[in-house]
């Protein structure tokens, strides 16, 4: 028999969990086709940074103003004014309606703002775009020492509140598990108006190069196995917190999907393994991920989802156990 | 004029005259010269955007590689039959002369805008005169001069119409800077009168008489002595309906617009009895003056020439009142030699022809020249003149002629100008945006308002630190002011520092307002002004306002840029307009200004409009001036008698009151000056760390400005040393036992901080710690003097024991180019400087013009300089276009003396009796001399000993042969010619020349810097410009590859050719430079020289020649034609095959992410395109290689690892 992958996420009717996630493959027409050829189920286009527009803008006027009146002879600066810049978000706008015009897939908009008005116009922007969802990818590292961790946390409630504010299409909010009690934000979020979390996000980290003796950002691709922390957390929040759930992070093969899913992904989200294997990989992830369920007699997916979460497993400690506790007594003879 | 709202725009003369030209031309010809050659970048942008002409085609603009080439396009263009024009001044106006006689000689209507500039003579000068239009006269070509920026665009169309109906070409002249560069409100005409203007049925015969298969004809024939000279006489009709066409046109236009021309225009007095004649913006005071005279009864007028080719002689004498008197024709130009100059022969040949009988007296005189300013002051002198019972003919004015005593004396306290017209002055920062700010002050003043408005702009001759000085006014009628304003109701200053060095005072009237842009508060400033400042404040009773305008800027996320908060300053106190209107205008004016740059900008400027206002506070002003804080002297003690008694008067903007007699008679001036004159530019300045430096000599190397200077010594020479004077053990072991000390010049350091990016002594403790760091200067400055003046009166080591071709050695070497005012952190000085240390005491440089002729040339001080023999380079520069062969001139005349003197010796040795006293032991000095090995430089010295011994033994010999010898004999030591110039002028002016000097096989070393644009003019596109770069005149990105200069110099054989860039191989660097000066045959070393045209911090200069390098864009390679070498495989890659794709280079760069950025798809595609260039190219140089080698040591470089490489190739992949 065949299973029914069917799934919804953030309230998208999407054909099977599998969604291509934030990457240069998702930003660029040609290849957000060749997923869709490829069978994804949705796409998050690639987040529209308001940092990155402040910079380009200013440093396109800089640029221009460089240099003017030096000198006599060169009173009107060295570049030629040009006619436009593209520093603004018109670029991506135009690329989400393109998607959003081009694919039967949803298009999920991705957005991470560095100011509560940049949030919200550019929100804004997009949803009038025709962005089926929006996910706001919050990147915050309190560098301060001096900001704890209520002060961080109110941040986030407080963006997420203004934007939903206003915005009526679906909301997620992807965000990184390094908060002190990653549940009780996850549930704080969905109160102030997340349709669906996205876990989680990996960062640019930083990196010392040896023979210059400089920080590099290093962005390293996923690696294959690499799941386990999203699998901890949707396990744990699934069915706890009244919101979809997204895994992201480390997600390779069907194998890892299906372990998702069993633990209460409503949809699984890849980059590493596209960029790796290029857009055509899910026509493979999908086909292995059909074998597994029709193999078991599955009905579908909605059946499997969340089978192994933490309120439907038999050991629910097993997701909150150290590593440490977990490999001793596994060696125990009296276990 | 009459100031109607609708129709009026406040812009410059050369927007004024492009407007038309761009307007009803079908092909525009270009070529960049200042100050002209926004003409043609407007014309260009213009035809880029898609602006059509008054038939709606785009214009074609095409840039060509010189004047003559764009002259040359011209007259094709003109011939098949387009309506065509071009943009030029000075030299360019020289070199289009050959084809202005053919495009007259053919009777081909055309217009060629001037922006009338001086033409180089004694000195090159970039500023306004009439002696590039004068050269012109015999040409054929009518000639209209426009002497405000409204007739610029007016008389620009009068031009272009009357052309099609006379077919005699025209020359539309305006005064350089005057009108080109001034800001002013004027009416603009639409395209209905222009279209009205423009003759459809001569347009129509023009095309007609077009070259065509279709009606072949032949043109350019060559003739005979037996028909030549009529059928010159042939156009003579033509000639002789010029005037009256260009009357009708003049009646035409003021029948549709209601301004009214003459071929002549009188003002002033009906029954005027002393007349000025005069053209151009001269004529702006001398109206000024006349009309006040007249008011109060005296019988004076001015009559201003427009049409001057042909010069309507009857019209002339028609437009004098009857009742003159007297007449002073002032010329803007300089005919040495000549009983007069031109216009004044012209006037005295009219009225002799016209009134043989009753011709008044007449009087000539030259104003103006260069620019200099032509004041009220001065008209009045020149009536008084004409008052005189015995006039003075041949009178300059407006210098002190204290050699021939031509000058007429000026009393400047005899004009005030007007209270009706406010008046406002505002020094600034070169590029801190004062000047924008002003130029968008009087658009909308002159816009939004009833007032007339007019913006001119002052700058100093040096690129970094540079002061900028704008003189805005703003009145009710409209302004002929075309000078400096004398006593300003506001002056700004909007840079602190400015009051310790200039004085910003000098304008403010009594009971003006004076704006600081201060880091300290009303209660705070006080204190921190000069005594000067403070005085003068009290003195005049000015009101003082501060407002710190960086932590505004700052705030409102726009870093340094305080443009916009002073500007909003400027309007709050100046009362021009409302506050409320004010603000919503200077809102307006940014949104429209910077409207394409994105939200985000405007949205800052906003924010710091609306900060701006609270920001500013009127300062407490004490009774008594309490400083005891002078300001800044920027000379020296010890400078020698010229630098006191003129430099000095220069750099402190005295220059004008210097008198004839004060100035070389031939433009000859010593080098070595720079040094005396302090600027003190930098706020922090680079302090050295000798517990972990590793003495490697880079931070002296790449610093721009010989500011970091590196020395080694005996450690006896440090007794007496200051406290506080830092030294290392030297840890070379070729000199044990000795000390270094790296130091900086704290005066001269610009602070560009690429000494500190290229420093590899990384502290162990702080990485961010290096062998040197940037600190503020404050902190350091007394200690740093002290050092630096200790530091330059230890000894040079002797030039001997240096190995000169490493990066230490050559440091080692006194640096004989210092202190330039090139911009901080110039990618071209690197190069000159070490030029001058490895062989600054026996070079000539030929220099074209250029920055390197700006930085080294150009007054009040030059960076050559001397060692302490007195030796140093010897340096020239004769043009734009010539300078390849003004350097073989050069070789020609050291060869041939050199050869004459060995003959002479020769010959002297053999008639030298050995037992003469006097020329006992010449046969031997002689043998010893005429022997020499000079191939290193211990035989140049000793040559140099040899020769000097000659030399004092002559003075003996008392001979004709030894008296002959006598005059050469330095010329028995070897010399060398370093021909030095930018790309501009190698790849494309001075590229016919180049070619040429380099096949002619003798000695000379070419050094290009290579910029990739015509950086001094501004960035324009040459043809050394990369593929995908943005520039002017390729708004839309290069997108034909750059010329490989080096390959076309390498097809010659015998050229030594190296392609350089510091920040990738320094010693690759070092070496070519020894290389080259050692092949007996030409030389060429392009080095790679980043500009503030690239869009980098130029801190970083050397990080991205590197990446040039890394990325294949620059490959570093050495040629050694087949002689020199022994395996017959001169071609030697110094660079690692490409580890980084160029796009990786590129985007970091404006120049391309701009076009990236702007039009992404088209980027990529010239990207693309210029990846597949630079692997073509290494493929191509790899076979050349013939055997793969190694690349050259360096450890700066290190060999590509397959790690890297493979990164690039993902990288690579990824990005396409």
């Amino acid at each position: 028999m065949t299973t029914d992958l069917r799934t919804r996420y953030l309230g998208l009717d999407l054909a099977h969990p599998l969604v291509a996630s934030a990457s240069p493959l998702t930003g660029n027409i040609d290849t957000l086709l060749a997923l869709q050829q490829a069978g994804v189920a949705a796409v998050v286009m690639p987040s529209l940074f308001e940092e990155q527009i402040e910079h380009d803008a200013m440093a396109a006027h800089h640029a221009i103003e460089f240099g003017a009146e030096l000198s006599p002879e060169s009173s009107g600066g060295y570049f030629p004014e040009l006619d436009r810049y593209n520093t603004g978000p018109e670029h991506y706008v135009e690329m989400l309606r393109q998607a959003r015009n081009e694919l039967r897939v949803p298009v999920i908009a991705s957005l991470n703002g560095t100011t509560v008005g940049g949030w919200t116009r550019y929100a804004q922007l997009l949803a009038d775009a025709g962005a089926d969802a929006l996910e706001l990818n919050v990147y915050l590292v309190a560098a301060d020492v001096t900001m704890n961790s209520m002060s961080v946390e109110a941040q986030y409630v407080r963006l997420v509140e203004s934007v939903r504010a206003t915005i009526d299409i679906p909301l997620a909010v992807k965000i990184g598990p390094y908060f002190s009690s990653v549940g009780a934000m996850a549930q704080r979020l969905v109160d102030a108006g997340a349709d669906g979390l996205v876990l989680f996000n990996r960062f640019y980290l930083p990196d010392i190069d040896l023979d210059e003796l400089d920080v590099v950002p290093h962005l390293t691709l996923s690696s294959p196995g690499s799941i386990q922390l999203p699998l901890r957390w949707i396990a744990i929040l699934h069915n706890r917190i009244n919101a979809s759930l997204a895994a992201s992070s480390g997600v390779h093969d069907a194998t890892d999907a299906v372990k998702l899913i069993l633990a209460g992904a409503d949809a699984v989200m890849m980059t590493s393994a596209l960029l790796m294997h290029g857009p055509e990989h899910v026509t493979t992830v999908l086909a292995g991920l059909q074998r597994w369920f029709n193999d078991r007699d599955y009905l579908s997916v909605a059946q499997a989802k969340g089978s192994v979460s933490q309120l439907h497993t038999p050991d629910p400690v097993a997701f909150e156990r150290s590593n440490y506790m977990h490999a001793l007594t596994s060696y125990s003879p009296s276990h | 004029m009459t100031k109607t709202r609708y129709g009026v725009a406040t812009i410059d003369g050369n927007e004024a005259a492009a407007r038309i030209a761009h307007k009803v031309s079908e092909v525009i010809a270009i070529y960049p010269i200042t100050p002209a050659s926004a003409m043609g970048e407007l014309a260009d942008a213009w035809s880029a955007d898609g602006v059509v002409n008054l038939w709606g085609a785009v214009p074609e603009v095409i840039e060509m590689q010189s004047e003559a080439g764009a002259a040359g396009t011209l007259h094709g263009a003109l011939q098949t039959g387009a309506l065509a024009t071009t943009f030029t001044a000075s030299q360019g106006l020289l070199l289009m002369l050959p084809n202005m006689y053919k495009i007259a000689g053919e009777l081909t209507p055309a217009v060629i805008h001037v922006a009338a500039r001086a033409i180089a003579t004694h000195a090159l000068s970039i500023f306004g005169d009439h002696s590039d239009v004068m050269a012109a006269r015999p040409t054929g070509f009518a000639m209209l001069s426009s002497s405000t920026v409204q007739e610029a665009h007016d008389l620009a169309l009068v031009a272009h119409a009357a052309t099609l109906r006379a077919r005699v070409p025209f020359l539309h002249f305006f005064d350089g800077f005057r009108t080109s560069h001034e800001v002013a409100t004027i009416a603009l005409l639409d395209e209905d009168v222009i279209g009205s203007m423009i003759d459809d049925d001569a347009v129509a015969a023009h095309r007609e008489r077009a070259l065509h298969p279709a009606r072949p004809v032949l043109r350019g024939s060559a003739q005979n002595p037996d028909v030549f000279f009529q059928a010159r006489e042939a156009s003579n009709p033509y000639y002789l309906a010029v005037p009256g066409l260009v009357q009708a046109e003049m009646d035409r236009l003021a029948a549709l617009t209601g301004r009214q021309y003459h071929l002549f225009d009188y003002w002033g007095a009906p029954d005027a009895e002393r007349v000025i004649v005069l053209m151009g913006s001269g004529a702006g005071p001398a109206r000024e003056v006349v009309a006040r005279l007249a008011a109060n009864g005296e019988k004076v007028g001015v009559l201003v020439v427009r049409l001057y080719r042909p010069f309507g002689t009857a019209e002339f004498v028609a437009a004098l009142p009857v009742t003159t008197r007297s007449v002073a024709v002032l010329d803007r130009t300089k005919e040495p030699g000549a009983v007069g100059e031109p216009l004044y022969t012209d006037v005295v040949t009219a009225l002799v022809e016209q009134c043989p009988e009753m011709a008044p007296r007449v009087i000539g005189g030259r104003f103006g020249l260069a620019s200099k300013e032509f004041t009220p002051a001065m008209v009045l002198a020149v009536f008084d003149e004409l008052a005189a019972p015995q006039p003075r003919n041949h009178f300059t004015v407006g210098i002190t002629d204290d050699v021939t005593h031509t000058s007429l004396a000026v009393d400047r306290s005899r004009w005030q100008e007007p209270d009706s017209v406010k008046r406002a002055v505002f020094y600034g920062l070169g590029a801190d945006g004062t000047i924008g700010a002003n130029k968008n002050s009087v658009k909308i003043i002159g816009d939004e308002t009833e007032l007339h408005a007019q913006g001119y702009f002052v700058y100093d001759s040096k690129k970094s630190g540079s002061m900028t000085i704008s003189h805005l006014r703003f009145g009710p009628d409209e302004i002929l002011s075309s000078y400096l304003i004398g006593e300003a109701d506001f002056v700004a200053c909007h840079q602190f520092g400015f009051l310790e060095r200039v004085d910003v005072l000098r304008e403010a009237r009594h009971g003006g307002t004076f704006l600081l842009n201060s880091p300290y508060g009303p209660d705070k400033v006080w204190e921190q002004l000069p005594v000067e400042v403070q005085q003068t404040i009290i003195d005049r009773r000015l009101r003082f306002w501060v407002v710190d305008g960086a932590r505004v800027a700052r705030e409102s996320g726009l870093g340094g840029r305080i443009n916009t908060v002073l500007q909003t300053c400027f309007f709050a106190l100046s009362g021009v307009l409302e506050r409320d209107v004010a603000i919503a205008a200077i809102k307006a004016a940014i949104a429209k200004t910077y409207g394409r740059r994105g939200d985000v900008v405007l949205q800052r400027n906003f924010d710091a409009v609306d900060a701006s206002v609270a920001a500013m506070h009127e300062a407490t002003v004490p009774a008594s001036a309490t400083a005891r804080r002078h300001r800044f002297s920027m000379l020296t003690a010890g400078a020698p008698d010229f630098v006191t008694r003129v430099t000095a008067m220069m750099f402190a903007g005295d220059g004008d009151l210097l008198p004839v007699s004060a100035m070389p008679v031939d433009g000859t001036l010593p080098t070595g000056t720079a040094r005396w004159e302090k600027r003190s530019i930098a706020d922090e300045i680079p302090i050295w760390d000798p517990s972990i430096c590793i003495d490697c000599g880079r931070c002296a190397l790449v610093c721009p400005h010989a500011a970091i200077r590196m020395k080694v010594y005996e450690p006896s020479a440090l007794v007496g040393a200051p406290n506080g004077f830092v030294s290392k053990e030297w840890g070379d072991k070729d000199l044990p036992g000795h000390k270094m000390t790296i130091q900086v010049a704290p005066d001269d350091c610009t602070g560009c901080g690429v000494c500190v990016n290229i420093c590899p002594a990384k502290s162990k403790e702080q990485v961010k710690h290096r062998a040197i760091d940037m600190a503020p200067k404050l902190d350091h400055l007394e200690r740093e003097r002290t050092n630096f003046d200790w530091f330059m009166m230890l000894p040079e080591l002797n030039r001997r024991a240096l190995k000169l071709d490493s990066i230490k050695g050559s440091q080692l070497a006194q640096p004989l180019f210092e202190f330039s005012g090139a911009c901080s952190g110039c990618g071209e000085t690197p190069y000159v400087k070490l030029l001058s240390q490895l062989f600054g005491d026996r070079i000539l440089v030929a220099n074209a013009t250029g920055c390197s002729s700006i930085y080294g040339g150009n007054l009040p001080t030059t960076p050559w300089t001397v060692d302490a023999t007195g030796r140093g380079p010897a340096w020239a520069n004769s043009l734009f276009e010539d300078n390849a062969e003004f350097g073989l001139g050069m070789r020609l005349a050291l060869d041939a003396q050199r050869s004459e003197a060995r003959r002479l010796l020769a010959d002297l040795a053999a008639v030298a009796d050995p037992d003469d006293v006097a020329t006992s032991g010449i046969t031997e000095l002689a043998s010893a001399i005429l022997d020499a090995d000079q191939s290193t430089e211990a035989g140049i010295i000793d040559q140099r000993e040899l020769v000097a011994a000659l030399a004092a033994r002559l003075a003996n010999i008392d001979s004709p042969m030894s008296r002959r010898l006598a005059t050469m004999v330095d010329h028995l030591v070897r010399s060398g010619v370093w021909i030095v110039g930018g790309d501009g002028w190698a790849y494309d002016i001075g590229f016919g020349g180049l070619d040429h000097v380099l096949a002619s096989g003798r000695d000379v070393n070419v050094l290009v810097l290579d910029t990739e644009v015509y950086s001094n003019t501004g960035g324009q596109t040459s043809k050394a410009t990369p593929r995908g770069a943005i520039a002017k005149f390729s708004a839309s990105g290069k997108t034909t590859g750059k010329k490989d200069l080096g390959q076309i110099a390498m097809a010659y054989g015998n050229v030594y050719v190296a392609q350089v860039a510091m920040g990738a191989n320094m010693t690759q660097v070092v070496k070519a430079f020894t290389e080259a000066e050692a092949h007996p045959g030409p030389s060429l070393i392009i080095a790679y020289s980043p500009c503030i045209a690239h869009g980098i911090d130029m801190a970083e200069q050397m990080a991205h020649q590197k990446m040039a390098a890394d990325s294949g864009y620059w490959p570093l390679y050495r040629y050694q034609p087949a002689a020199d070498i022994a395996d017959g495989h001169g071609f030697q890659l110094d660079s690692g095959k490409p580890k980084i794709p160029f796009r990786t280079f590129a985007t970091s760069e404006a120049r391309f992410a701009m076009l990236a950025r702007s039009h992404p798809e088209l980027a990529d595609g010239l990207l693309a395109q210029a990846q597949h260039d630079i692997d073509n190219r290494w493929q191509l140089y790899e076979q050349m290689v013939g055997l793969h080698r190694t690349a050259m040591a360096d450890d700066t470089d290190t060999e590509a690892e397959t790690e890297a490489e493979t990164k690039a190739r993902i990288d690579r992949t990824v990005e396409q």
